[in-house]
């Protein structure tokens, strides 16, 4: 103390300079004794971590790159080297994006995805305006330009939906069952908050009934039982009873998603909404689902995930999506026995397509919780 | 609201026409609903009738009584080719209760050590966790599925080549082998000091804990407890002898046989959904381990509380509460995942009665009707109990 005190009094240009900090508490030594050696433990898991990923991380990189075939060819003969067969993947490429989608059609699957893609990106990315103009399109009028494409008829070639498959059919399917469920699961939503005994009771059954039942039990059910429900004669297909089945899984799912939105718009804005006069339907219109909506984007944004990679069940109505056409593609004679290349393939689309939504769904929620938090 | 509109009444004051009543029109919608449902489910429920009989399949549950006559390759059952199907249904319902319920267990303790882990202060374990977490989460289940069992699991080495642990677990393409216990007569003894230890243990905490709210006195409650109930079975074996015989799995012929046999099919839907459900726990544990205010740490730091003692008796408490509500439908999502099973052919519930039994007997409506029935049951059940849980660690407030 008395040396302090004796340090305070001496003026500043006779003060000796301070002494910098140790060497192993700054920089890069600083961090990382910081960070991974603080204690004995720690060292001992880090060590173990880094001898996990020493064991596992080249060998995949090398697998999966190194000692890849990369080259063009026809049969498995061709894949010399002992890593992944992406000679398969060159050559099945078509297949596993289109299906059995004719090649000289394939164009029109093209720019219907690409509407698709650019009308959603300026839905999603805040700073494009106008955006009830796209929704409105992408709703209204979209639907049917894709079947015009895809399906072709009025001066296009008619392609049967049996020949859809890969990549494209599980966007169809993905795309069209949250297209489908959620304006279906805003009505479920609001027919659960109800004050009509009758519509609550009936949508409270349906909506516990589809969330406990397995996806794969409902499809089963669009397979066997729809044809069974319409009168002889009106036969469907094979592909609108998929639609249908997954588009009712999704949108009890979503009806849940929308109800936890519902439930946190204060109770001001319905009375505020009523004293205006305003009907029920005016209300939520323009009130109550704009608001509510906007808090439940993470949450739809989460369950077009879920649905996204549920897509692949259809394989059990023997619809050959993305998944199906890859594993399909192993049991081909010349092919044979690369379920794992197959796989990685087909994983990492998948994983690129989630990985980005759920990025984008996480950065949105931040966005929203930031003006709610003071 | 309802004051709004008694308000809006009283001032309106006028008589109003039927049609404007909120009463009147409520009714007349649902009334309209009710009829809309009706006519929907005679539309249905007529052209069924119409269907089935113009294809000449019967209709009702008694074709349970029918024997199956196809076989289950895994069964916890006395089943056989010549058993019935409802007894073929009892046997997938027990494979789907087996897998799903092995699945919860693993997948909640590894879920809860990397949620844990993407917490830990150690940059390179919370990394890695963090990875498992985001690379798990974005992969379809199915494809995961197909990698453990088409990819991992049946391109292991062949019998003879078998890896093999200290010469009595062995792994190879038909599974997994590993030594059983052959009980003797007379080891009932062992269960009955077990059940014997394990209610001396409750009591004990009991009475640690009662002692503690009276006199502050702690007392090792937990340590003891676990010492009472794998003790006394010990020491009952000990001293009457454990009366069992270890079945070693041995090399005869092309297969092992003895010891214990789990399929590759079983291992790899367990395998999947363990991990698959672990990562989406890791998430919902990490979430509830942060809702916990760091103040709370602090507080219970500074009370002279130790490290362990503040993250069982203080974080832990409160971020369960937090955890068990998303917990139940994690948990309800792995057993209706379990039903994935058909496409590696694990022959449960779905496999069983919505595969087979409706492609032999053609009574789609009954066999589908009984599955989503059976899960329905099994969801209810999973809540229930769930829920039960859920009060019994609520915040009780005064």
């Amino acid at each position: 103390m008395v040396e302090l005190a004796a340090r305070a009094e001496e003026p500043p240009e006779q003060r000796k300079p301070d002494l910098p900090p140790p060497t192993l508490a700054v920089g890069w030594l600083g961090w990382l004794r910081a960070n991974l050696f603080s204690s004995p433990a720690n060292t001992v898991l880090t060590l173990l971590a880094l001898w996990l990923l020493y064991k596992t991380l080249p060998p995949l990189i090398d697998w999966l790159f190194i000692s890849a075939n990369w080259q063009e060819g026809t049969s498995r003969a061709d894949c010399v080297k002992p890593g992944a067969c992406w000679t398969m993947v060159r050559a099945r490429f078509g297949q596993m994006m289109y299906g059995f989608y004719p090649a000289g059609e394939r164009w029109r699957v093209n720019i219907g995805f690409l509407i698709l893609f650019v009308g959603v990106a300026a839905l999603l990315i805040e700073r494009v305006p106008r955006k009830i103009w796209t929704g409105a399109f992408l709703f209204l009028v979209y639907p049917f330009i894709a079947y015009w494409l895809f399906h072709g008829g009025l001066g296009l070639t008619p392609v049967d939906t049996s020949l859809w498959g890969g990549l494209m059919l599980t966007l169809i399917i993905a795309v069209t069952g949250i297209a489908i469920s959620l304006p279906v699961g805003v009505i479920l939503a609001l027919g659960r908050r109800s004050t009509m005994p009758v519509i609550r009771v009936v949508t409270i059954a349906f909506i516990e009934f589809v969330r406990g039942v397995p996806l794969i039990t409902v499809l089963f059910m669009a397979s066997v039982i729809f044809p069974l429900f319409l009168p002889e004669g009106m036969n469907f297909d094979k592909l609108l009873r998929a639609l249908v089945g997954i588009s009712l899984f999704s949108s009890a799912y979503m009806a849940e998603v929308i109800r936890g939105g519902l439930q946190a718009i204060p109770k001001g804005q319905f009375e505020g909404a009523m004293s205006l006069g305003l009907n029920y339907w005016k209300m939520n219109a323009f009130i109550v689902l704009p608001q509510a909506l906007r808090i439940c984007i993470p949450g739809i944004v989460n369950s077009f995930i879920g649905l996204f990679m549920d897509t692949n069940l259809v394989l059990i109505m023997g619809l050959i999506e993305l998944l199906g056409i890859a594993q399909a593609s192993t049991r081909d004679p010349n092919w044979l026995g690369l379920i794992n290349t197959a796989l990685a393939f087909v994983s990492l689309i998948y994983f690129a397509f989630c990985f980005g939504m759920s990025r984008y769904s996480q950065a949105l929620e931040r966005k929203l919780a930031k003006g709610r938090r003071r | 609201m309802a004051t709004t509109v008694e308000l809006r009444h009283e001032l309106a004051a006028a008589p109003v026409p039927i049609w404007k009543n909120r009463t009147a029109r409520a009714l007349f919608y649902q009334i309209v609903v009710l009829a809309l449902l009706a006519a929907l489910t005679y539309f249905f429920v007529h052209n069924t009738a119409v269907n089935l009989t113009k294809r000449g399949i019967a209709s009702g549950f008694g074709f349970l009584w029918n024997t199956a006559g196809f076989d289950i390759a895994f069964r916890l059952t006395d089943y056989t080719v010549t058993s019935t199907y409802a007894k073929a249904l009892w046997t997938g319902l027990l494979n789907t209760l087996l897998v799903s319920g092995v699945g919860v267990i693993l997948a909640t303790v590894l879920g809860f050590v990397i949620g844990v882990a993407r917490l830990s202060h150690n940059w390179l374990i919370a990394k890695l966790a963090a990875a498992y977490v985001d690379i798990v989460r974005n992969i379809p289940l199915l494809a995961q599925l197909i990698f453990w069992y088409f990819g991992v699991l049946t391109t292991l080495p062949g019998v003879r080549q078998s890896f093999d642990l200290l010469g009595l677990v062995f792994l190879n393409q038909r599974g997994l082998y590993s030594p059983a216990p052959i009980l003797q007569p007379g080891f009932s003894l062992i269960p009955v000091a077990l059940l014997v230890g394990a209610l001396a243990a409750v009591l004990l905490a009991r009475w640690a804990r009662r002692r503690q709210e009276l006199t502050g006195q702690p007392f090792p409650s937990i340590r003891a407890g676990l010492g009472l109930t794998l003790g006394l079975p010990l020491l009952v074996g000990l001293l009457f002898g454990f009366r069992m015989t270890w079945s070693v799995p041995a090399l005869q012929g092309f297969n092992f046989a003895g010891g214990f046999h789990v399929p590759p099919e079983f291992m790899a839907l367990l395998v999947g959904l363990s991990i698959h459900t672990a990562a989406f726990i890791a998430e919902i544990v990490r979430s509830g381990v942060q809702a916990v205010s760091l103040g709370q740490t602090e507080a219970g730091l500074a009370l002279g509380l130790k490290r362990g003692i503040v993250t069982r008796k203080i974080v832990l408490p409160q971020a369960l509460r937090v955890i068990v509500p998303p917990l139940t439908s994690q948990y309800l999502n792995l057993t209706k995942n379990s039903s994935l099973a058909v496409f590696i052919g694990y022959p449960e519930v779905v496999a069983v009665f919505a595969g087979t039994t409706l492609n032999q007997t053609g009574q789609a409506v009954e066999c589908i009707a009984l599955t989503m029935l059976i899960y329905l049951v099994i969801s209810l059940l999973i809540s229930f109990f769930m829920n039960w849980y859920n009060r019994h660690i609520a915040l009780v407030e005064r």
